[in-house]
């Protein structure tokens, strides 16, 4: 597996042969090409890029964590850190028999409001529409909002979520990481807060060096002793 | 002081230019990727005398809305020269020269990037001179590749680019200051390397079709050795010294 991952940047050639090129490549002749400084990653039959840089673009089905900034008396509109805004229209909220002068949109949410959301579609033609309709989802009422960088969010949540299970048993803290790069970190204890976000951040500048894994570990150990 | 010495050898009986380079061997170039924190991605270049800094935005929403295209994203290159960039204090608006280069940039990028993906947005690039030498744009659109890839806006390509000219009858690698002022031709390249693609080429003076053609190789094989520094101003960033 290690002999198959790649540093590469744009344009550098992946490989060549019949592989499915997946995110960040692209199929030029019969080279697959990367599009993105990233590390390259190649499977039985496709090959993709995890990229190291760049901002989010939505994805059906992604978690993210926006926050609202708007709304119309049909919708609202959430800032979901990327170069589009999400669409949240109001009958997801309150169900199908929703009526535009009855109902008023700011009981639910307001502007500011920070709400756990999943990408329901996204296509170039529109913005994407969010849902919070689903366990788990919906209007955050405590926590701390940490801001990462997107491309980090896989390490973050490590392999099989290694990293962040680490971190909550660590900490005893409750962590949503949006895909978007948005993680909403709320915790009983006070120190347990700080240790956490300490954590994040502590991922998110060093997401390159390798045992990672470790050093955090013992930031949070360490800590905790004294 | 940008003033021309009439009695300036521009190449000597050894094949020395009057910056005592060889006829194929480019300035000094040094590229720095990121240092802007407020940026998406950002570079900065030093190409021999030359210092550009170079911003990247995007993708982002644009403004004024009417500009966006429902299709495609939109790249705005907008190239500017500092008033304490040239001898003389030059007037920060932007000149018809800074205009031009501005579009040859954008228009030079534009196959690389793909902006495709991000329809209904706009890529800003902003590009300041700090000092010039001579061979700005060039060096210009070689910061500004840097900078994109930096800001992860999906490319094909880098875009390297270099100049190549006409000094004393002869076709010379990366013409400087003196050289384009006192030179016969000026022809600046930018190049994808790996697609072997040529996205900027212009042409100021007079060559021979035998001369345009060497010209136009000596300046591919200038771009490739300003790819070879781009690479690794990316690898030191994201990779570490050690790269792969």
């Amino acid at each position: 597996m290690d002999n198959k991952r790649k540093y590469v940047i744009p344009g550098d050639v992946v490989t060549t042969g019949p592989f499915r090129p997946e995110q960040n490549v692209e199929l030029q002749g019969n080279k697959i090409i990367s599009t993105t400084i990233g590390i390259s990653e190649i499977y039985d039959d496709s090959v993709k890029v995890i990229p190291l840089t760049g901002k989010y673009i939505p994805k059906i089905n992604d978690l993210v964590i926006g926050k609202v900034i708007s709304h119309t008396s049909l919708s609202w509109e959430l800032d979901i850190n990327s170069c589009y805004v999400g669409f949240l229209p109001a009958q997801d909220v309150f169900g199908r028999d929703f009526s535009a002068h009855a109902d008023e949109l700011t009981s639910k949410l307001k502007s500011g409001d920070l709400v756990a959301a999943r990408i329901a579609n996204f296509d170039r033609t529109r913005d994407p529409l969010v849902t919070i309709s689903d366990r788990d989802l919906g209007k955050i009422d405590t926590g701390d909002l940490v801001k990462i960088s997107p491309s980090k969010v896989p390490r973050l949540i490590g392999k099989r979520g290694t990293m962040i299970q680490m971190i909550e048993m660590a900490t005893d803290a409750a962590i949503t990481i949006g895909q978007n790069g948005w993680v909403v970190v709320s915790c009983e204890s006070p120190e347990g807060l700080l240790k956490a976000k300490k954590a994040i951040e502590m991922v998110d500048e060093k997401a390159h060096v390798a045992n990672l894994t470790d050093q955090v570990k013992e930031m949070l150990e360490s800590k905790g002793e004294s | 002081m940008g003033g021309r010495d009439a009695t300036m050898v521009l190449l000597d009986e050894n094949g020395i230019r009057c910056d005592g380079r060889k006829v194929n061997e480019p300035r000094r170039i040094m590229i720095k990727a990121g240092g802007l924190k407020n940026a998406d991605g950002s570079a900065y270049i030093e190409f021999g005398d030359n210092k550009i800094l170079v911003g990247v935005f995007g993708p982002r929403d644009v403004h004024p809305k009417h500009m966006s295209n429902t299709d495609t994203g939109i790249l705005r290159v907008r190239y500017h020269m500092e008033p304490f960039s040239v001898g003389e204090r030059k007037n920060p608006a932007p000149s018809r020269r800074e205009i031009e280069i501005s579009k040859v940039i954008k228009e030079a990028l534009e196959p690389a990037v793909m902006l495709d993906k991000f329809p209904r947005t706009a890529v800003d690039v902003f590009i300041e001179v700090l000092q010039a030498d001579g061979g700005t744009r060039c060096a210009a659109l070689s910061a500004a590749s840097v900078a994109l890839a930096d800001a992860g806006i999906p490319m094909r390509d880098m875009v390297a680019a270099c100049a190549a000219g006409k000094v004393a009858d002869t076709i010379v690698l990366d013409v400087n200051n003196e050289e384009d002022q006192a030179g016969q031709a000026d022809m600046p390249i930018g190049y994808m390397p790996n697609l072997e693609k040529i996205t900027l080429l212009q042409l100021d003076g007079v060559l021979t079709p035998e001369e345009y053609t060497k010209c136009v190789q000596v300046g591919v094989d200038g771009c490739k050795i300003v790819y070879d520094i781009q690479k690794k101003a990316l690898q030191d960033k994201y990779f570490g010294n050690g790269g792969d």
